[in-house]
């Protein structure tokens, strides 16, 4: 009986968007504006996000592992249980700081598969001096290539490079704050007296601007010899070992892990910057609730113009189906007409986005931040366009289908 | 029980609105027609006679009773098969000119073949502009739609419901918006397919003339058949 496939959905289809294009085109535009907002708003929270936390590693390592004070304690106990050991006015023991055998953690730590990097620390509370007037703050020792390996140290220097600590020896990385303070420029020389009374004469080789006024007012960077003498330690004394993983927000879980493997203190990020976690925390929260009431606008809106583009047809869909058109030939129609509208929208849309991010990408906040973070997520374009393809189908789709099932008598009764 | 010159039958049809009240617009209707006949159905406005129309050409589903028509029950039917039947074997002209508004008026007469798909597309083509021309609208035939009169849309509507051969043709008032000259040559085309080509014609006119020249009339009062 069928000889011949015509086309014919197809070409009503096509008919249909092309002979009213400033309908298809305002229905497209709807779509556009849904599409581009979408993308663009999850863009701006992403960038915020990542910006915020970029900040927060800029000195904190994801885990820090270190010893614990600890009080002393009588040598042996008693073995008489009814007695109690006491020791009078108990103090911090001596060795406490240290870990033993750093170098052996360090290798066993990077063999680990999560470790992105590992970097052996001491600190020391010091007193910076440029003739009569002094700062106090801390000096953290560090090996200055992997510092810079997991903290991009680099990038926060305001002058001089981070190479020039390692070619000398008693060279110090200012933060900015104190060289004010202490009004002291590049290669000039600042004296650095430790707790247990060492001094040193230090070359400024770089200056260091975290954009954390707190940071910058109190740290700078030496070489890990000169803080293990200005400790008056030896070689192998350690303080910290700062650990970066691949994945940030596992750092909690691998708490436990560390401590056994280590045998001493583990510390995450989250624990060391508990109202910075809590503020990430909540960034997130409202990160998701605004992506999900942006979906929501977009997605009602591209539903309403669709939909009322369909409600319009109305009397061609009776008129169709009075010619022998069935339910599933109308659903097919409209589907590929509300499918077609959401490429063109969608295109439009991705187009729209990239120019409002690029465009956002160039306002200068200013302070640290410099220009506003915000960057071209190919996921979130990924998204969009699987977002406005199922939008579109389904804003086609369920108006077509309710005009479908209906009686073509009814339809023109109204 | 099937009769081979039956094409359409109703058994105790009935039907109710239910908008604004609970109202029985139709009243157990029973009639048979027979193929080749050409039917008229007449009867003051209200008397159910379009409503009746519609159920018969399968349109409005919503009723009780039985519709059979060439030698298939209807009234079970699924909507998908009706939109079949309503596109290969009946051909539906309205009171007012239902047409699609974007297309040509060749593109109007073409779609319902097109869709059948049982000839190629330049036998659809020619056999539209043969029925076009057949019409007086040989010339309108690439014009859009909106922007024919009244009565050439009409007519384009008629051509429509001819384009593939149906079994039997349903008129809503389909000369209600003709000048004398070409109700006259509607009927004649009418007249000439139940004749010659053994096609069944039913319309619903309140045109006395074109009434009285047809085979059999039936007349309608209070959704009842009094003739």
């Amino acid at each position: 009986m069928k000889k011949y496939k015509h086309n014919i959905n197809a070409e009503i289809a096509y008919t249909h968007l092309f002979s009213k294009k400033k309908q298809t085109f305002i229905a497209a535009l709807g779509v556009t504006v849904g599409i581009a907002i979408f993308i663009f708003m999850n863009s701006l929270m992403n960038g915020f996000e990542v910006a915020s936390i970029e900040g927060l590693f800029k000195s904190t390592p994801h885990l820090r592992i270190y010893k614990n004070d600890v009080l002393s304690k009588s040598l042996i106990d008693s073995p008489d249980s009814t007695k109690v050991n006491l020791i009078s006015n108990p103090k911090i023991t001596s060795e406490s700081k240290k870990i033993i055998n750093p170098i052996s953690l360090l290798k066993t730590l990077k063999n680990e598969p999560e470790v992105m990097g590992v970097t052996p620390n001491v600190s020391a509370n010091v007193f910076y001096k440029n003739g009569d007037s002094e700062v106090s703050g801390r000096v953290s020792g560090v090996i200055i290539e992997e510092q810079n390996a997991m903290f991009n140290l680099q990038s926060y220097l305001v002058d001089g490079g981070y190479a020039n600590l390692s070619g000398y020896q008693n060279g110090i990385i200012l933060g900015v704050g104190i060289a004010e303070k202490l009004n002291l420029k590049m290669n000039d020389n600042v004296t650095v007296t430790s707790a247990l009374g060492v001094n040193k004469l230090m070359k400024i080789v770089a200056l260091l601007e975290t954009g954390n006024k707190a940071v910058d007012k109190t740290l700078s960077y030496i070489n890990l010899p000169v803080a293990q003498q200005l400790q008056k330690q030896s070689p192998s004394y350690i303080t910290d070992i700062y650990v970066n993983i691949n994945d940030f927000e596992k750092a909690k879980t691998l708490i436990s892990k560390y401590e056994n493997l280590t045998g001493y203190d583990v510390e995450d990020w989250e624990t060391a910057n508990a109202s910075a976690a809590a503020a990430n925390k909540m960034r997130k929260m409202m990160a998701f609730a605004i992506s999900l009431s942006i979906m929501l606008v977009a997605a009602f809106g591209i539903y309403n113009i669709l939909n009322m583009t369909i409600m319009e047809k109305l009397n061609d869909i009776a008129i169709l189906k009075a010619i022998g058109f069935s339910g599933k030939d109308i659903v097919r129609i409209f589907v590929s007409e509300a499918i077609i509208i959401g490429i063109i929208g969608i295109l439009f849309g991705l187009i729209l986005a990239f120019i409002l991010i690029i465009l956002m990408g160039n306002m200068w906040v200013g302070g640290d931040i410099g220009f506003f973070p915000i960057r071209v997520f190919p996921k979130f374009f990924g998204v969009g366009i699987i977002f406005g393809l199922v939008v579109t189908f389904f804003a086609g789709f369920i108006p077509a289908r309710k005009a479908a099932g209906l009686d073509p008598i009814s339809i023109f009764r109204k | 029980m099937t009769d081979s010159t039956i094409i359409l039958s109703t058994q105790n049809v009935g039907k109710y609105f239910y908008e604004p009240e609970k109202f029985k617009v139709l009243t157990d209707i029973s009639f048979d027609i027979k193929r080749g006949e050409f039917v008229t159905m007449v009867g003051k406005s209200g008397s159910g006679k379009s409503t009746l129309l519609y159920l018969l050409s399968t349109m409005d589903t919503d009723y009780e009773g039985t519709l059979l028509f060439d030698g298939e029950n209807l009234t079970k039917q699924k909507k998908e098969r009706l939109a079949e039947i309503r596109n290969e074997k009946i051909g539906f002209v309205f009171q007012f000119h239902y047409l699609l508004p974007e297309f040509s008026s060749l593109k109007n007469v073409m779609i319902p073949a097109l869709k059948l798909g049982k000839y190629s597309r330049e036998e659809i083509e020619e056999k539209a502009y043969k029925t076009l021309k057949m019409l007086g609208l040989r010339d309108q035939a690439l014009k859009n739609t909106s922007k024919l009169s009244g009565g050439q849309q009409q007519r384009v509507a008629i051509a429509r419901a001819l384009i593939n051969n149906p079994k039997i043709i349903m008129g809503d008032e389909p000369t209600g918006n003709l000048d004398s000259k070409n109700t006259s040559i509607v009927f004649d085309i009418f007249k000439q397919l139940t004749s010659e080509f053994n096609q069944t014609v039913i319309a619903v006119t309140h045109d006395n003339d074109f009434a009285k020249a047809s085979d059999r009339i039936i007349e309608m009062a209070d959704g009842r058949i009094i003739v």
